[in-house]
């Protein structure tokens, strides 16, 4: 044993020389890409949500006051739409992992020789842009698309009612948009799980139902809070789908800070309505992850 | 469904059991009785269809053909869940996410069992390891997992625990320490254990009864003493410890022993352990365990004329190969008790032994099967 220490200190003493230093090399670029483009334009932004006009008046022009009152009155000019989000985005979520979860179940378990085609067919929509996918989705639900058409036949739906520049629409569009980051980690989380695990389940008494409620489940755990995390996070804050598939009823507080931006060139309401955003999803990741125990698991 | 549990009992019973997998038959046609509170093993090379038979008792597998029955109730296409058996996995297959109290109470909750406490308290005392209750199963060494799986499977109190290779994971050491510890732990429960490996001298430690398989059939069923003192089949003469097998001629009969001209030796061997197929065939394989040869002392069987090729010392004997005249290298193990030590490489000598430990197999069969299928025991 003394022999061994020995040597093992020695070796440490003669690499000593490089070590500290490489690691810290290698977190350089990283580093220095998130002070730039995250943490530097994030105070800039900070310093903004307090700005008021100037008093000549000029459109776009604006002084630092550390005026905090903008922030109530950001929100109470937009509270509506920022339940919007959250409500939409918590609904597109779960639709997304109640798509996802069988079809990544399938992927993991049964797919077979088919797991590398599927996957690249999960990921085959991020071949083509955001915005066109949500245009051509405001096709496919459209007056003259084929689910209209359908509805219609089955008299579900009025001739004068349609689909688009609804809830509804901004809801699936959103669904469809974020899909792939749900299944994915989903998936990543069930084809871990070993299958003799799943067998022993069926040994010790537990029917396939109890096996899934028991061990598949909660093995795959960390996938359902990594999947519903990458697709509510994005929806809350998206505007695309609202804008493209919504009317004025269905605005969302992207919608509210993109106007505020670049439309009414109100930089301090749009900067304290992007913090306020912020720490509401930072709030509610946090009591999530809190609750879901994912450190227990793993 | 799952009442059968509780109720069933008794023997284990194989009925012409077959398992194909396209056109390959992993079991073929097997057939036999394990008798309830028994130590069983199944051992084999890879691929002899032990693990495929187990999985079918377990209902992981559905047989092609055959019947499983423990006691009077058929089980054969009962669904796992509802088979009074349990299984220990090669890997263990712990639940990860559970403790361990919760994986060795998960069988019993499943049954609808409230008070699961006791049960559970009293099973890892049994595996001495009612310290690590609240831990997970990845804070455990090998050889504690394997005993919860073995915890995890026995509280439920099973007609018939199967273990697929479950020292398969561990170091030589505690392999044997486990040995050991599971065939007490299966005589202090007295449940009928079924045990699959390809480790002959586990299965040797562990078994009341020991069924030999390959290609999908049983070679010989039998206890430990009477696979290696009376081995039927070339496979299990070389499958269970080492064997010299000789090429002989039936010339006649010497009061009850059969008379064999080996090379021009006269071998005796009792009537009774000539296991060759047909007497009528001349031809036959007269077999020799290496410790059983004695170098120094005269015997009434003897082959003269070896020349010793290598010696190596392994401890408690010698092995010592020996090329006969005719080419052939047989191996002798002496005690080292002082009588061999004089002996070196090059010294002819002549090795002699009792009639009564030499055996006769069917003439015809391939002297080597069962000795090189096992590359990982090594």
């Amino acid at each position: 044993m003394a022999h061994v220490t020995v040597t093992a200190k020695r070796s440490n003493i003669v690499r000593g020389i490089k070590r500290p230093s490489t690691p810290y090399l290698l977190l350089l670029p990283g580093l220095a890409w998130l002070a730039f483009f995250f943490i530097f334009p994030l105070i800039n932004l900070a310093g903004t949500s307090t700005q008021t006009p100037t008093d000549s008046g000029e459109i776009g022009s604006y002084i630092q006051t550390f005026r905090f009152a903008n922030y109530i009155d950001a929100i109470s000019g937009a509270r509506d739409q920022f339940a919007r989000s959250i409500v939409y985005a918590l609904i597109a979520t779960l639709l997304a992992l109640a798509i996802s979860y069988p079809l990544a179940y399938a992927i993991a378990f049964k797919s077979g020789k088919w797991k590398n085609l599927l996957l690249v067919l999960v990921v085959a929509p991020f071949f083509t842009s955001f915005l066109l996918r949500t245009i051509a989705w405001k096709q496919i639900l459209g007056n003259e698309g084929p689910v209209v058409t359908v509805l219609r036949w089955l008299h579900l739906l009025s001739p004068q009612s349609g689909l688009t520049a609804s809830a509804f629409a901004v809801v699936t569009g959103m669904t469809y948009n974020f899909l792939p980051f749900m299944t994915l980690p989903l998936y990543a989380s069930l084809e871990r799980i070993d299958p003799r695990t799943l067998e022993a389940a069926g040994d010790l008494y537990a029917n396939a139902i109890t096996t899934f409620r028991k061990v598949t489940f909660p093995l795959s755990l960390p996938g359902v809070v990594a999947g519903t995390l990458l697709t509510f996070i994005p929806a809350a804050g998206d505007y695309i789908n609202a804008t493209l598939l919504g009317n004025p009823k269905t605005k969302m507080i992207g919608n509210v800070i993109e106007s505020r931006f670049f439309e009414i060139v109100d930089y301090p309401t749009a900067a304290a309505l992007s913090f306020l955003l912020m720490a509401a999803i930072l709030i509610l990741v946090m009591v999530y992850v809190r609750r879901a125990g994912t450190d227990e698991l793993v | 469904m799952v009442d059968i549990a509780a109720s069933t009992k008794g023997d284990l019973k194989l009925s012409n059991l077959t398992k194909a997998f396209g056109d390959f038959k992993a079991v073929d046609d097997l057939s036999l009785v394990i008798p309830e509170g028994s130590f069983f093993a199944l051992l084999g090379p890879s691929g002899c269809g032990k693990t495929t038979t187990l999985r079918m008792i377990a209902g992981l597998e559905e047989p092609t053909s055959g019947k499983i029955a423990i006691g009077n109730t058929d089980i054969t296409y009962a669904k796992p869940y509802s088979r009074p058996v349990n299984t220990v996995f090669q890997n263990y297959a712990l639940f990860p996410h559970l403790t361990i109290f919760e994986n060795v109470a998960f069988g019993l909750r499943r049954r609808g069992i409230k008070d699961v406490t006791e049960a559970v308290t009293k099973v890892l005392a049994l595996v001495e390891l009612g310290h690590l209750a609240q831990r997970k199963p990845v804070q455990l060494s090998g050889g504690q997992q394997q005993r919860i799986a073995v915890a995890r499977a026995i509280v439920n109190r099973p007609a018939l625990l199967l273990l697929d290779e479950p020292l398969g994971a561990l170091d030589l050491k505690l392999r044997r320490q486990m040995q050991i510890e599971l065939k007490w732990i299966q005589t202090e429960v007295g449940l009928t254990f079924v045990h699959v490996t390809h480790d002959q001298e586990e299965a040797m430690t562990m078994a009341d009864t020991i069924a030999v398989m390959n290609e999908g059939r049983i070679e010989q069923m039998g206890t430990p003493v009477e696979l290696y003192e009376a081995p039927r089949t070339v496979f299990v003469a070389n499958f269970l410890g080492q064997s010299n097998l000789v090429k002989g001629k039936v010339v006649g009969n010497e009061g009850s022993d059969l008379q064999v001209s080996v090379h021009g030796n006269k071998i005796n061997v009792p009537a009774s352990r000539n296991f060759a197929k047909d007497n009528s065939e001349k031809s036959v394989l007269i077999g020799i365990r290496p410790e059983k040869i004695s170098i120094e002392h005269a015997e009434p069987n003897s082959l003269g004329g070896g020349v010793i090729t290598d010696i190596s010392f392994v401890g408690v004997s010698t092995q010592f190969q020996i090329q006969m005249p005719w080419g052939q290298e047989l191996s002798v193990f002496e005690q080292n008790d002082g009588g061999a030590s004089h002996l070196q490489k090059g010294d002819t000598v002549t090795l002699s032994w009792k009639p009564s430990f030499t055996f006769a197999l069917d003439g015809t069969s391939d002297v080597d099967a069962g000795t090189s299928v096992n590359p990982d025991e090594l």
